[in-house]
Order: C-alpha cells, then sequence, then structure tokens
C-alpha cells in the first residue's frame, strides 16, 4: 500500500465512493460486515454527542465547542486500527476516537463544560488529554513511543494533528525525532481544509501534506478521510508495519469541516456554501450508510430506535457532567504533588475572605 | 470624536499606522481575511492589501522570528499572537532576539516592532486562553510592556508603541474588549510610554491596577468611599518600564499601598511596586505594602473561573485591612 500510495505519486486511497460503492476492492479492510456496523454506530454516537455540545453550547451550558461534524470516519477510522494496549495522543477534534478508545461522554462534556475533571479521561486507557497548544502534543507521542521501544512493549503510539497544526515547529521536530528514534509511532493529520479561517494552501506551499513525511525518512499516504474503509486500511496496515519495526507514517486524511471551528466562530465570513454543499455529498456517515443498505445491513426503523437510545444515554451523561461540583480547593490540589505552604495559606486566606463577604450587607 | 470599543480604538490606531507609515505591516494567524478572531484587525487587509496585512501560517515562532528580520530590513512590523498562551513557541523569538538584537549589534539593527495579544481571563474560555503572564516579559531586559485599560489609552499607547523603535509587547485585557465604550478621537495622538496615569486623587491609600483589574479597583474605590476612605487609583499601562516616580510620590503622600493585579501572585508585577515603595518611600509608610494578585496557580478551566478572578468586594476587603492597620 505505502509503496503504491507513495505520496510522489499524488495519489488518494479511496475504498467506498460517496454512493458506498466498493471501487478499490484490493484495499477493503479485512473487517466483517458486522464490524463495519460496529463502526458506523460509534460513528452516528459520536455525532450525537458532537451536535448535542453544540446545541448545549447554544443553550448556555456548555463553554466554547468545536464541533467534529463530518470528520467522524477520519477519528474513528485511524483509531479503531490499534489494539488494547497502543496509546493514543489526542488534538481536540478527534471525538469519535476518543469514544471508541473507552472516554465517556460524560467526560468530553466536562472537558468542554470547563472542568478538569473533564481532562483526565480516567475511564479510558493508554491516552492522554486534549491538547490545547497546537502541535506540541506530537513531540509527547514521540517520547511515549520512545519509552514503549525501551521498554520492548510491543506497542505502538498513534497521534493527531490539524492540517493548520503542521506549520507548527513541534510537528516537524516531532517527526524529525520519531524518524532518528526510528519510533513505533502513526501520525495521523486530519486535513479539515482549514485552520480557523486559514485555507491549507495558506497552511504550506508543499502539494500535500502527507508528503512531508518523505523529508524526514518517514512513510506518508494521503486517503480520503470520509472514507471509513480507507481510513481504516490505511491505519491498519500502518500500524502492522509500525508495530513490526518498520519507519513511522504519516497518513493524512482528506475531509472537512462541515461545521464552525469552534461555536464562537462564523465561516460564513472565510467560505462559500458552494463549497460546504460540496462537501455535503461526501458525508462520511452517509456512505457508510449506503455501502451497509446494498448490504442490507441497514434499516430506517433501526436507525432510528438505535439514535434515540443514544440521546437518551448522552443526556444522562451530560445531567451528569452539569451537576459535578467545582469545589475552590480543586484549584490548588492538583498544581503540586506536595503543596507547597505558601500555596495552602493563599486557600486559607480566600477562605477567610469569603466568610468576611458572607457576614456583610452588600447593596 | 466616536464612540469606540477597546476593539475599534485598536483598529484605528492601527489603520491610521498603516495608512500613515508604508514600513508598517500587520500579520497573524486569522488576522486577514477574518480580521482576527477578535476582529482587531477588521478590514484592513481590504484596506490596505494583503502585502500588508495577511494570515500567517499557523506557527508563532514564525510569527515572531520573521518579524525580527523584517525589522533589521527596515519594516515596522505589528504582529498578533492569537492568545495569550500561545506566545511559547514564539519565545525562544522573543527572549533571545526580539530583546537582544539591538544590544547585541551595539545599536546597529533596531528592533522596531510591536507583539500584539489578547491576555487575561474571565471570558470562560478554555486551557491557555486565560493566563496574565505580564510578569514574564516585563521580567525581561529589552522589552517594553504595555497593557492599557480602556478605549482612549488603548489607541494612544498603541501609536506610540507602533513609533517605539524598541520592541513593545502590548497585551490587550480581553475581559474588556468590548466591555467599554468610549469617547475616542478618530484623528491621530498619542499616549508616552513609561508613564502611569492617576485615575482618581486620594489621600488615603494608593491603589495600583491595570489592565481588566483596574475596573474592578475601581468598583472598590467607590465602596471604599460609602466608608469614608479616599483612594487615589494609579493605572500604570506602560508596566516595563515602570513608572517610578509616580508610584513613589503617590505612596510618600498616603502611605499606604495595595497593588491589584490578576497573574499569579509570587513574583509578579505587584512584587515590583513593593518594592518601589519600600525603596522610595519607607519612611512615609503607614501600613504594610500589600499586593492582591492570583493565586500562585494556573486559572481554572471556566467553572473555577469564579473562584480565580476574585470581585472587587475583595480589593475593598483589602482596602479595610490597610485602613485599619
Ligand atoms: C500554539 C497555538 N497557536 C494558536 C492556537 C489557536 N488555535 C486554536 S485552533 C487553531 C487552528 C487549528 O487548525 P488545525 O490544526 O487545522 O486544526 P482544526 O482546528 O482544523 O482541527 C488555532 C490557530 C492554539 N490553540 N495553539
Ligand atoms: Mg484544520
Amino acid at each position: 500500500m505505502f509503496t503504491e500510495y507513495d505520496p510522489l505519486h499524488d495519489k488518494m486511497l479511496q475504498i467506498l465512493d460517496c454512493s458506498g460503492n466498493i471501487i478499490n476492492p484490493k484495499f477493503m479492510p479485512d473487517l466483517s460486515l458486522a464490524q463495519i456496523k460496529e463502526a458506523y454506530k460509534w460513528m452516528l454516537y459520536a455525532r450525537i454527542a458532537d451536535i448535542k455540545a453544540v446545541s448545549y453550547q447554544r443553550q448556555g451550558r456548555m463553554y466554547t465547542y468545536p464541533p467534529n461534524l463530518g470528520q467522524e470516519a477520519s477519528a474513528l477510522g485511524t483509531a479503531m486500527a490499534l489494539e488494547k494496549e497502543d496509546w493514543l495522543v489526542p488534538a481536540y477534534r478527534e471525538l469519535a476516537a476518543w469514544l471508541y478508545r473507552g472516554v465517556s461522554v460524560k467526560e468530553v462534556y466536562l472537558f468542554w463544560g470547563g472542568h478538569e475533571e473533564g481532562s483526565k479521561f480516567a475511564s479510558a486507557k493508554n491516552i492522554i488529554p486534549p491538547c490545547v497548544p497546537i502541535g506540541s502534543q506530537t513531540l509527547h507521542a514521540v517520547g511515549i513511543a520512545y519509552a514503549l521501544k525501551y521498554k520492548k512493549q510491543n506497542n505502538i503510539v498513534l497521534t493527531y494533528i490539524g492540517d493548520g497544526g503542521t506549520s507548527e515547529g513541534d510537528f516537524h521536530e516531532a517527526m524529525n525525532y520519531a524518524g532518528v528514534w526510528h519510533a513505533p509511532i502513526v501520525f495521523v493529520c486530519q486535513n479539515n481544509q482549514y485552520a480557523i479561517s486559514t485555507p491549507r494552501k495558506k497552511q504550506t506551499a508543499a502539494r500535500s501534506i502527507a508528503i512531508k513525511a518523505l523529508g524526514y525518512g518517514l512513510k506518508g499516504i494521503q486517503v480520503d478521510g470520509n472514507d471509513f474503509l480507507a481510513t481504516y486500511s490505511a491505519a491498519h496496515a500502518a500500524i502492522k508495519e509500525v508495530r513490526e519495526g518498520g519507519m513511522p507514517i504519516l497518513i493524512e486524511c482528506i475531509t472537512y469541516r462541515q461545521g464552525a471551528h469552534t461555536t464562537s466562530d462564523d465561516p460564513t465570513r472565510y467560505r462559500e456554501k458552494e463549497e460546504e454543499e460540496i462537501w455535503l455529498e461526501r458525508d462520511p456517515i452517509k456512505r457508510l450508510r449506503a455501502y451497509l443498505q446494498q448490504k442490507q445491513e441497514w434499516n430506517e426503523e433501526e436507525d432510528k430506535k438505535l439514535q434515540e437510545q443514544y440521546e437518551k444515554e448522552i443526556e444522562e451523561q451530560f445531567a451528569q457532567a452539569e451537576k459535578q461540583p467545582y469545589p475552590l480547593s480543586d484549584i490548588f490540589q492538583y498544581m503540586y504533588v506536595e503543596t507547597p505552604e505558601n500555596l495552602r495559606k493563599q486557600q486559607i486566606e480566600y477562605e477567610k475572605f469569603l466568610n468576611w463577604k458572607e457576614t456583610q450587607k452588600w447593596q | 470624536m466616536a464612540v469606540m470599543t477597546m476593539v475599534q480604538a485598536i483598529n484605528s490606531a492601527l489603520e491610521i499606522k498603516l495608512k500613515e507609515d508604508s514600513n508598517v505591516l500587520c500579520y497573524g494567524e486569522d488576522v486577514g481575511v477574518e480580521g482576527g478572531v477578535f476582529r482587531v484587525t477588521e478590514n484592513l487587509q481590504k484596506q490596505f492589501g494583503e502585502d500588508r496585512v495577511f494570515d500567517s501560517p499557523l506557527a508563532e515562532s514564525g510569527i515572531v522570528g520573521t518579524a525580527v528580520g523584517m525589522c533589521i530590513a527596515g519594516l515596522r512590523p505589528v504582529v498578533e499572537i492569537q492568545f495569550c498562551g500561545f506566545v511559547y513557541p514564539a519565545f525562544n523569538q522573543i527572549l533571545s532576539h526580539v530583546a537582544r538584537m539591538h544590544n547585541r549589534t551595539r545599536g546597529r539593527y533596531r528592533m522596531s516592532m510591536v507583539i500584539r495579544f489578547p491576555y487575561g481571563g474571565g471570558i470562560k474560555a478554555p486551557e491557555h486562553h486565560s493566563e496574565s503572564m505580564e510578569a514574564l516579559y516585563a521580567h525581561t531586559p529589552g522589552l517594553k510592556v504595555v497593557i492599557p485599560s480602556n478605549p482612549y489609552d488603548a489607541k494612544g499607547l498603541l501609536i506610540s508603541a507602533i513609533e517605539s523603535d524598541d520592541p513593545v509587547l502590548y497585551l490587550e485585557p480581553k475581559r474588556i474588549y468590548r466591555a467599554i465604550k468610549q469617547e475616542v478621537p478618530q484623528e491621530k495622538y498619542s499616549i508616552p510610554l513609561g508613564q502611569a496615569k492617576i485615575v482618581q486623587d486620594g489621600h488615603h491609600l494608593t491603589l495600583i491596577s491595570y489592565g481588566a483589574m483596574l475596573r474592578e479597583a475601581q468598583k472598590a474605590v467607590v465602596m471604599a468611599k460609602k466608608e469614608g476612605y479616599s483612594i487615589e487609583l494609579i493605572d500604570l499601562r506602560t508596566i516595563s518600564p515602570i513608572d517610578k516616580e509616580t508610584i513613589a510620590q503617590s505612596i510618600r503622600k498616603t502611605g499606604r499601598v495595595l497593588s491589584v493585579t490578576e497573574g499569579p501572585k509570587s513574583f509578579g508585577v505587584g512584587a515590583e511596586i513593593m518594592a518601589i515603595a519600600n525603596e522610595e518611600a519607607f519612611l512615609n509608610l503607614e501600613a504594610p505594602p500589600t499586593r492582591l494578585a492570583g493565586f500562585d496557580t494556573v486559572p481554572p478551566y471556566p467553572r473555577g473561573e469564579g473562584w480565580y478572578f476574585y470581585p472587587p468586594e475583595r480589593i475593598f476587603y483589602e482596602i479595610k485591612k490597610l485602613m485599619e492597620f
């Protein structure tokens, strides 16, 4: 696969077309229909959680939120190819991957709902929190990969970055380190065409992001990020190769951020409706649904039931997240392993003030 | 005169300088088409073209490092870093070059740039969007640090910053980007760097603040007045170089000083003010010079903000303690 799709050939791996037909059986992943259906369900689940987050934000019950709409196949397909003990190092827009790895919707909602309990990701194994400073996580991923190799664990690391993120120095250092150390790592760039308002063509003069891998001695591949079968297939092959001692691999998923950058962004300022409509045609969930429909594995009624069930589950998780208390001590407790006396006193001082405030009559 | 928010006042200063001086350029992430995520550079690209106002790739070290080169070649870049928490990739450039090139080259190359960025919390933003780390820059020899507290000052100070031949870090208190509207002249005027402003005369206690906290301090001054305390309120406006003379004179008069800042307390700007009180007004002191500042913690995620960004009552509480000392 990596020879045929060498970035120098400017080819993009695609397996499923927009109407749900298999157009590239050679690279059809070894997944049963049941597994593909399972993937569809995860994508649906992630999409509902995502849409609900946006609506909670609109109701003023959640803070700034970055919609994942349209990127479900790119996130899920890559994460689904991991084994349990492998590591996942997030950026911040791969919700489906987090959920698949065991992060609860409650935690996700706590995170975007402004609570540190939500960046512990306590319910998932071998994962680190979302990373806001763009690109910096890729170096952490390489460090984890080195440690796995050092400990002779046969596991790999998969990390995410956006198209904009590939401009940061950290990303280049990470690819370079990964190559020099021959580290067991797969980089996934979700190229959703924009970094806030800045289009991909303003980030790099290179003809693809995948091609950047070559300069560091890595392999690269460009895949249709809205085609679950392609993202899974590429990730599966990459992970296998890296696990067996191959050089690190960069997967560029060509996708599209159907929504705004975050709930505070207004995409009408920088992109055209026509462009958005073209990408709606390529919607990853619609596509996989069409495939399942062809295989008689999907019917409307079942889907509706599933959606209702997911909505209920997700609403319950939100209710729990909303109830999470935030005592004053939370601010201090985790700054250090051993809290310095000075810091402890700052909390006590503040409590004194709060007690005093209670006793005052404020007009 | 026109009524402006701080965002509009900054935009107006940029527009004036872009019009007046073809060496002035503005760039940064989403600065061009979008006009910046806070719209501070709105319409500037349309007006001045893509070679003067443009989107940079997503790389802060690149933004500041290229600005160093532009200064060397005689331009006057005004660059934007999108949020206070994202300056750090550019730290190497700022500390190693922006702050030192002039000295290193014995005055041959001037770092006539402005690095603008929104700072401070209180808008319920995600992690890394709320820090108030001005002390880091103020601690760095070779940099000037400016923080306006209202639209009028924002415009006048930015014009001076752009005209300064030394590098200026211009921190914009985003909490009050749109919260205060003020009459601001449409034409050019400037406010000199390095001069604090006495916002209100008083004789019992000197209250020193800047940026978004100045507004909170003003509210506390009103509370204190009800108790019969006369507070002298000083707006630093320029953090570095700090206006020692105005601070010292006021403390010599009142004998009491309270600084009110947002960032972490230890080793912060407040500590510098305390040192000035001791060094320049020791014999006039009636109460221990006192700092009110943020906890020595990171700003919490939005749900904890209510604990971290203290209310005017907290300032009043400290004023009362000092008055009753
Ligand atoms: C170091 C750093 N600089 C700037 C930002 C502000 N910012 C947040 S998201 C973003 C765009 C990221 O674009 P991309 O990497 O393409 O990811 P996407 O948001 O499209 O998923 C920017 C500039 C940041 N978070 N970190
Ligand atoms: Mg992007």
